[in-house]
């Protein structure tokens, strides 16, 4: 008689405050799939833990969606194992029950009202949901005043608070989520990041992609970072910012010239600006690029030359510098975006 | 309720070995009806169908011109069951393909069209289930639309105009009783060929997807198969048709009844309707719904094509193999028993009009000799040319009469035969009664050819 499967197979350790030993919602191991010529996903290992919030980032083509979309059963992969919430996926397009979210918008019909979108949707997955739960899911993401419009009259935000609700109205242990602030005000992006957050709090696992730094920092306590269909990091985001390498910063002092001066004689770091900077910044603006290390440097030499430094800052965020860094991206081109294809 | 609160809530307990469960097939047939039910086109289509017929019946009874060239048109004045038969041929005509177009041929492509598949696929969890819903709600509603205009144009004909005896196809007397059975199984009898054309709707649209093609396959086809039913072409291809479907319950007015044609048109219409709904299930169901941008149009269209190809092969085979009739089903024996035999129904019509003495089919013994356009024409198939003489006796008389017809006979065996003279007899639209003018039933005849009737020997 064979062995019995374990429910969940947590095996990894603690490592950078998360409970590695915690139940797996999410295990991948040599996750494969390919669309005619197009290898959208090359041997993909995730591993997500219940209450974790882990994000997917990567340049266009990089098989976000498509791993969201094997996550939420669109599609199955060619090769390789899936467990989700400790159910092997096998070859059927459907995932267990508890797995929740969106790809691609939250995918809502138009004609219908936003009361019959989320009711019909509670039905459908056979949950007999009150008619006052319903109310109450859309009054908490503020569409109550609007439950019986069609939603075709309905902004890109609306539909997105609206497909957050529907989410969470299955009461999901793994909530997938393809840029859950896409359209949002400040005050919407605010409340979904604190319902999100409440989510992983009270256990629920959520994956979710986002090309928006701040909301992955804000939210996740892991990512993955996908390139040409590869996973090319993993991990804490503070040991993603570790892989930022050199950084382009942007440094202020009260005399431009002297300070290129000082800076042209520090080991390991470039100045990128000509004599003159470019009109788009100001004249006392100086551009370099290298390490901490080197910038560290920078700063004490300034100072010992009486310079007056009035800001030191990173152009980009050490987290998108990390990014660009790992996906060979340059930082004019190819930031990840929110326009990215279905693959 | 919080967000907190909602997150935290009770969560269903499940078996991780379970198998994932698919959302109700009830619940999601449910929801697609709503769906389907929410487009404005479609409520607008139903209040017509709804209101339409009845007005159209009930106007067009009480108008001193009626459509003498539509089946039963000339008797919409008499009997209300008239006027609900125009409204079946004119929605066999056109109006049925086309509603199945605007409802099955869309009822995939919507899905693209809005970006939802994503959505459905992942609350349904199961794309059987989904083609299944779609393809039961769908029909519903196409079958709603038929019962409305059913409904719709009987009461708007019985209200309007009465419950009167129906004159048949074969000039027989049809008591109320039996009109409104026979109108009844008539309706019934077109829902096989409109589930043909939605089966080849929901074909379309798995196949072409967001192409307004999609849409439009049900029309065209049909379309198509209309233009092909006006050729002369040989009865194995056209019963194999299921346009067919659509003009055989015209043989439901006939004594006794063509039942032959119409059981066949059934036959054809179901084997059409299955064949093109599991060609359109299993193309849907190699469909990649991660891929939003691929709707699958063009590239399946090959592959929707072969089977139907192969069914109308099929069809034609097993329609040449199993039915006695051959070339066009039309030739000059059944014509004159047909026309002989409506004239003589007709004949004693006219009797009871003109208040004479009644004479039965039997004392009239009317025989018909036709020929179709002169001697260098072979007697045989469809045309504007054929010419029958009618010869009948009268009680009594020694004298035969005798009355001529012009026959425009179609490739379906419909035929009109148009009175020459003598003006007597069927030379006027009209006869002079005791109680005014009256329409002459044999100024004009309404006739079918059973196309399958084995022609009759001797």
């Amino acid at each position: 008689m064979p062995a019995a499967v374990p429910r969940f197979l947590g095996v990894r350790s603690f490592v950078d405050g998360i409970d590695m030993q915690a139940p797996l919602a999410v295990r991948a191991r040599g996750i494969s799939k390919t669309f005619a010529d197009v290898v959208a996903l090359d041997a993909v290992d995730l591993d997500v833990t219940e209450g974790e919030v882990h994000g997917l980032v990567g340049p266009n083509g990089a098989g976000k969606t498509t791993l969201l979309g094997l996550l939420l059963g669109l599609a199955v992969a060619d090769s390789g194992t899936l467990q989700i919430l400790g159910t092997r996926v096998g070859r059927a397009l459907a995932v267990p029950d508890g797995v929740a979210g969106f790809v691609d918008g939250p995918g809502l019909y138009p004609t219908l009202t936003a009361r019959q979108n989320l009711s019909a949707l509670t039905r459908l997955r056979g949950q007999g949901v009150a008619a006052r739960e319903v109310t109450g899911a859309l009054e908490q993401v503020g569409l109550g005043a609007v439950a019986d419009d069609a939603l075709r009259g309905f902004s890109l935000g609306m539909r997105q608070r609206l497909g957050l609700a529907a989410a969470l109205l299955t009461r999901p242990r793994l909530l997938v989520l393809d840029e859950p602030a896409n359209g949002l005000d400040p005050a919407g992006k605010n409340h979904v990041h604190g319902v999100i957050g409440a989510l992983a709090e009270s256990g629920t696992a959520v994956v979710m992609s986002s090309h928006r730094m701040d909301d992955l920092a804000a939210l996740c306590t892991e990512v993955t970072l996908l390139a040409t269909g590869r996973v090319v990091f993993t991990g804490t985001l503070s040991k993603l910012a570790l892989e930022s390498g050199e950084v382009d910063h942007k440094v202020v002092t009260t005399d431009r010239a002297a300070a290129a001066r000082v800076a042209h004689g520090i080991r390991g770091l470039r100045v990128l600006d000509g004599e003159e900077p470019p009109r788009s910044r100001g004249q006392s603006e100086l551009l370099v690029r290298g390490g901490l290390e080197a910038m560290d440097e920078l700063v004490v030499r300034l100072v010992a030359a009486g310079l007056g430094v009035r800001e030191l800052a990173p152009v980009v965020s050490p987290l998108e510098s990390a990014f660009l860094a790992l996906t060979g991206s340059s930082a004019g081109t190819s930031a990840p975006d929110d326009s990215e294809e279905s693959r | 309720m919080t967000a907190t609160a909602l997150a935290a809530a009770p969560q269903p307990a499940s078996d991780p070995a379970a198998p994932p469960r698919s959302a109700p097939l009830y619940e999601t047939y449910r929801f697609e009806l709503l769906k389907i039910l929410s487009l404005w086109r479609i409520r607008l289509l139903l209040l017509a169908c709804l209101l339409g017929p009845g007005v159209l019946v009930a106007v067009m009874g009480n108008q001193s011109s009626l459509p003498a060239d539509t089946v039963f048109g000339r008797w919409m004045g008499a009997t209300g069951w008239a006027g609900s038969l125009v409204v079946l041929d004119a929605a066999c005509s056109y109006g049925l393909p086309l509603l199945t177009s605007l409802v099955a041929g869309d009822v995939f492509a919507a899905e693209d069209r809005t970006g939802t598949w994503r959505h459905l696929v992942m609350a349904v969890r199961s794309p059987r289930r989904i083609f299944v819903a779609k393809a039961l709600a769908s029909t519903t509603v196409i079958f709603l639309t038929v019962l409305l205009l059913a409904v719709s144009s009987a009461v708007g004909g019985l209200a309007g105009i009465g419950n009167h005896p129906l004159v048949g196809l074969d000039g027989s007397v049809i008591e109320p009783a039996q009109a409104t059975r026979s109108v009844l199984l008539a309706w019934l009898s077109v829902l096989a060929p409109t589930a043909a054309f939605a089966a080849l709707g929901l074909l379309g649209s798995v196949v072409l997807g967001r192409s307004p093609m999609g849409l439009l396959v049900p029309a065209l086809v049909a379309s198509v198969m209309a233009l092909a039913q006006l050729l002369p072409l040989p009865v194995a291809v056209r019963l194999a048709l299921p346009t067919q479907g659509l003009v055989a319950w015209r043989g439901l007015f006939t004594d006794p009844p063509q039942t032959g044609p119409a059981l066949l048109g059934l036959g054809v219409s179901l084997l059409w309707a299955a064949t093109a709904t599991v060609t359109a299930y299993r193309l849907f169901l190699r469909r990649d719904f991660t891929d939003l941008s691929y709707d699958g149009s063009g590239r399946r269209a090959l592959a929707a094509a072969a089977p139907l190809c192969g069914i109308l092969a099929v069809s034609c085979l097993l329609v040449g193999v199993a039915t006695p009739a051959k070339g066009t089903g039309i030739d000059r024996p059944k014509l004159e028993a047909s026309v002989a035999t409506s004239f003589a129904h007709l004949y004693r019509l006219q009797t009871a009009e003109l208040h004479r003495t009644d004479v039965t089919e039997s004392q009239l013994a009317a025989t018909a000799a036709c020929d179709k356009g002169g001697n260098r024409v072979e007697d045989g198939g469809p045309g504007a040319d054929w010419r029958c003489v009618v010869s009948w006796h009268l009680p009594g008389a020694s004298a035969v009469g005798t009355a001529i017809y012009q026959l425009d006979v179609t490739a379906d065996g419909r035929y009109v035969a148009d009175g020459d003279g003598p003006k007597e007899v069927n030379g006027s639209f009209t006869v002079r009664t005791p109680r005014g003018d009256a329409p002459n039933p044999l100024w004009q005849i309404d006739g079918l050819v059973d196309l399958l009737d084995p022609t009759p020997k001797g």
